[in-house]
């Protein structure tokens, strides 16, 4: 038995039955990171010595808890912007290179009170600002699948990670596609849930009414698996829904998608697509109306405009959320300055990186008096409207179908001349984040060259469970998740 | 030219809630540096803000009692700038939609009541405070303060003077404390006012270039700051010279304003609605229910107190001038109806003793010169609460009520009241405990009386003859003579009775 090959939810099977016990887990994990992390180059800070001991004490512990805690023992990565008490949270950003924070975030607590066992932290886009972690103040993580090419971003190290086994399953966070579109390009599951279903404390902030942490795991099972360890309402986080919370896996029950009306919006099958994906997301289409789901073509007429009130909106939250990285009291601050002023320019130009410095100036920008109206407000106009849209698709359908990027992953350095560019290959996720919706992105073939091809699935708020039973359905009845990748 | 003076005013009121605007940590002034803080309050990446009901329902007691409409939903917007007492670069605050507006209290001006309309009064947190220590490189930060819920009370440009605007501040000030929603203390910055002033040709419409004062933490240097403005800006318009649009500081060494900032330094704050919070939707019957729970309002006591208690204007206006005074004398009426005495019949004595002597007592006990402490309550702010807590403990409402109703029985005299209240003030001893100690018990026993009497009579034959001639006025002298044998135990009113019957009169 390969522990390091088994899924998240298989292992906890086995685990709670007693067929493997967590040091062994960490043992397994330490040896599969030690093959392949300094080629995927996944993690930031590893925690493989406090996993150790954990396990220990685990095993040692009461086996009752096993079959009560379902996240006991499980070896999982999360994304560096994700405070983890004790450990070293940096958002890939020399800003917050020494920041060690003094609690955990809900997510964390939830897990933690479980007993998980935490593998390491994950290497993003600095601040999660970015589509391949090529702005990573550490150096990018590697596609598992081709190591030319990037593994998407921001949450780059937390889906390299998964793809290439180095972990069971990890948590990212999505702003405008920062967890489906890496789980595209590594070929594994991503799921960003209903803005509000899970906790964003502790999450440091890059857009906060964009921003939503989720699973990313080998399979659709693990997904539901996690989301129902991490989901449910926080009394810290005011912007977070007091919806309960249902047993995910249940929905898992029926495969197939009978009597659901999935929609195909015209707006996501247009120019910039590349063929291939096209038609790898067309079949996948056909495959799901074969297990039984009515497809009908349907209209998101605002889609054009997404990126556009996107860079508005996460920009102008992100120049505000990022302020407090002064060099006054935490993080990073510039030696020998000359007064308070230096003190701040210094700092922040020494402590970010070129990325994160045209966010905030971008976003410094549309909020500033006289240009408010014409941006910033107007980008929130539009943004009702794209809600809008959805609102008014669902009426008429229970999914929404598309492609999760335009192409596949691309090598490093193809778009790191034109931000524009990288901000378009967001296009087909970013519109999710702006509704607020649930989309998960799930495997539905490879390109020519090899590497993995995304399907997105998008669904009403809160029905993560729809979501999960046609992925489910989709993901049993293809074996694309049968393929690994071959790292070297 | 005669220039016409326009004034509107800022306050920021911090609210007395136990806990801060965004977060559970407690907001006790006071203590060591940044022991009062937790991830949120000092901004630590990842924290986000959960909104203090008991500070919203406290804005909304505020904005009632100020006359406002309270809007039923609220948003909570970002104020954006740099400095090291606000660990976030942003302040949550209140912008589009504040919590109160169209308000307004009535002032009395020279020309008689007249309304100062309030703008809005919007929630907003505190920052912290920088600690420059004499003799170290640098500053320190100390983030105790960050994160206490404020009410900012803007008025529109109604007040004309300095005085107009102390008396705006002090019916404001009163308000709050009434409510319960502010302690009013300036030295310790809970009530900060920033006065904004213009002046304009008398008769036009349009305002002039206004400037904006800093730093004033007393209703005296109000008017100090207020008026050395006047006085600046006559003389600038006045050369034919140009008002820059700035904020100044109130210097207190030299008694003058001086340019903090000016209009090209000020910043844009770049205002959006906060993402990390929910817009706040306050419900109609609950808003309601606060309004008809409201406490009174200082000028509905005083007029109650008159016609209830049947106590002077002079003395109403006295004692709600302080509310812990008006409470006191309540509390005593209270205790005197209880000791079976009708409100009518004692209520005016009651305010007369702590208008009047009580007040030169305390001074006297806590060792001040004097002076009467409310006249500006920031200045002596420390004393006036060490005489309050002094007073509470030494002398309950009750022990001055069962004093005052010796008094009314007779059990007492009048003069001998003084004596045995510094004496209860020191020792904290009830009136009974005190005049049984020192038999200090009125002495109306005729026997008794009868025998000092005789003794004045015998040492006053004078005064005894001119009596007799018909000179009435004499007896007072003989009244007075009695009391000072007796140690001023005798009871006035049956010496008076004793002597006219041995005169014969």
């Amino acid at each position: 038995m390969s522990i390091h090959k088994l899924s998240l939810y298989e292992l906890h099977e086995k685990f709670t039955v007693g067929e493997v016990t967590a040091t062994e887990i960490v043992r397994a994990y330490g040896l599969r990171i030690g093959q392949v992390e300094s080629k995927v180059k996944a993690y930031i800070t590893q925690a493989k010595d406090a996993a150790v001991a954990q396990a220990g004490a685990l095993d040692a512990s009461l086996k009752v808890w096993r079959k009560t805690l379902p996240m006991m023992g499980m070896p999982l990565a999360i994304k560096d912007n994700i405070c983890t008490e004790g450990v070293l949270t940096t958002c890939a950003s020399r800003m917050l290179g020494n920041f060690v924070p003094p609690y955990d975030a809900t997510v964390i607590a939830k897990l933690r009170a479980q007993g998980y066992l935490l593998l390491g932290k994950t290497n993003l886009d600095e601040f999660a600002m970015g589509s391949s972690t090529e702005n990573s103040a550490v150096g990018p993580s590697r596609n598992p699948w081709n190591l030319q090419c990037v593994p998407g971003g921001s949450s780059g190290g937390s889906a390299a990670a998964v793809a290439a086994d180095e972990c069971a399953a990890a948590l990212g966070s999505d702003t405008g596609g920062s967890i489906r579109q890496p789980a595209a390009f590594c070929g594994v599951v991503g799921l960003k849930p209903t803005y509000g279903r899970v906790s964003r404390y502790g999450l440091i902030a890059f857009a906060s009414s964009l921003d939503q942490i989720g699973p990313i795991t080998k399979d659709v099972k693990d997904s539901a698996f996690l989301l129902g360890a991490i989901a449910g309402h926080d009394p810290l986080d005011s912007t977070s829904a007091d919806v309960p919370v249902p047993d995910y896996l249940k929905a898992l029950k029926r495969k197939d998608l009978k009597k659901l009306k999935v929609g195909v919006p015209v707006e996501y099958f247009s120019e910039g697509l590349d063929s291939e994906v096209e038609q790898v997301v067309r079949t996948a289409i056909q495959e799901l109306k074969e297990l039984g789901g009515e497809i009908k073509d349907i209209q998101l007429p605002r889609t054009g405009a997404a990126v556009a009130i996107y860079y508005v909106i996460a920009t102008a939250e992100a120049s505000s959320n990022l302020a407090r990285y002064d060099g006054v009291k935490f993080g990073l601050r510039a030696k020998e300055t000359k007064d308070l002023l230096d003190l701040y320019m210094k700092t922040r130009q020494e402590g970010f990186g070129p990325e994160v410095k045209r966010r905030i100036m971008l976003g410094t920008y549309v909020l500033s008096a006289g240009y408010y109206d014409a941006y910033y407000g107007k980008a929130q106009a539009v943004r009702t409207l794209i809600r809008q849209d959805f609102e008014a698709a669902f009426q008429d359908v229970d999914l929404i179908v598309t492609p999760v990027t335009p192409t596949p992953a691309f090598k490093f350095g193809a778009k790191g001349d034109d931000p524009l560019q990288m901000y378009l290959s967001d296009i087909f996720t970013i519109s999710a984040n702006l509704a607020g919706v649930p989309a998960i992105a799930l495997p539905c073939g490879f390109s020519q060259d090899g590497l993995p091809i995304g399907l997105q699935l998008i669904g009403r708020p809160f029905e993560e469970e729809t979501l999960l039973r046609a992925a489910y359905a989709y993901e049993q009845s293809t074996q694309w998740r049968a393929k690994k990748p071959v790292i070297r | 030219m005669i220039y016409e003076v326009v004034i509107g005013v800022e306050v920021h009121a911090q609210l007395r809630t136990k806990s801060k605007l965004f977060c559970g940590c407690g907001t006790v002034f006071g203590l060591t540096a940044n022991s009062q803080t937790c991830p949120l309050c000092l901004g630590l990446p990842g924290t986000l803000p959960v909104l203090n009901q008991a500070a919203v329902e406290m804005a909304v007691r505020a904005g009632l009692a100020l006359n406002c409409t309270i809007a039923a939903n609220n948003l909570f917007a970002r104020k954006n700038y740099f400095y090291p007492d606000l660990p976030k670069g942003y302040q949550i605050s209140q912008y589009e939609a504040p919590i109160c507006e169209h308000g307004w209290i009535e002032i009395v001006a020279s020309e008689g009541k007249r309304r100062v309309r309030i703008r809005r009064a919007h929630l907003e947190e505190d920052a912290g405070k920088n600690v420059h220590v004499a003799g170290t490189n640098g500053s320190r930060v100390d983030l105790n303060r960050a994160g206490t819920p404020l009410l900012e009370i803007v008025t529109e440009p109604d007040l004309r003077s300095a005085d107009e605007v102390v008396a705006y501040l002090k019916g404001l000030r009163d308000i709050l404390i009434y409510q319960d929603v502010c302690d009013g203390d300036m030295e310790k910055g809970n009530f900060r006012c920033e006065p904004n002033l213009s002046l304009r040709p008398l008769g036009q419409k349009g305002f002039g270039t206004k400037v904006e004062m800093k730093n004033i933490n007393s209703f005296k240097f109000v008017k100090d700051a207020i008026e050395y403005e006047i006085k600046r800006q006559t003389k600038v318009l006045s050369e034919g010279g140009k008002i820059n649009q700035e904020t100044r500081l109130w210097n207190l060494d030299r008694g003058e304003t001086v340019v903090m900032r000016s209009k090209e330094e000020a910043h844009d704050y770049r205002y959006f609605p906060d993402p990390d919070l929910v817009p706040l939707k306050l419900n109609k019957e609950w808003i309601e229910g606060l309004k008809k729970a409201l406490p009174e309002s200082p000028s509905a006591l005083r007029v109650r107190i008159m016609e209830e208690v049947g106590v002077s204007g002079y003395q109403a206006t006295v004692l709600t001038s302080e509310k812990w005074m008006v409470e006191y004398f309540e509390a005593t009426v209270v205790e005197a109806e209880k000791a079976g005495m009708m409100k009518v019949d004692i209520g005016r004595d009651i305010a007369n003793w702590i208008t009047g002597d009580l007040q030169g007592l305390l001074n006297k006990t806590s060792g001040s010169s004097g002076q009467t402490y409310v006249v500006d309550p920031s200045s002596d702010a420390q004393q006036a609460r060490s005489m309050i807590s002094l007073l509470m403990k030494q002398v309950p409402p009750g022990n001055l009520a069962s004093l005052l109703v010796k008094k009314f029985r007779g059990e007492v005299s009048g003069p001998i009241v003084k004596s045995v209240l510094e004496e209860m003030l020191a020792t904290g001893c009830t009136a009974a405990e005190i005049i049984e100690a020192k038999g200090l018990r009125q002495v109306s026993d005729e026997g008794a009386l009868d025998k000092i009497i005789d003794e004045v009579l015998a040492k006053n034959p004078t005064q005894v003859a001119q009596f007799k001639e018909g000179k009435q006025q004499v007896l007072g002298f003989l009244v007075g003579q009695v009391m000072k044998a007796s140690g001023g135990k005798a009871n006035p009113g049956k010496v008076n009775e004793l002597l006219k019957k041995k005169l014969g009169a």
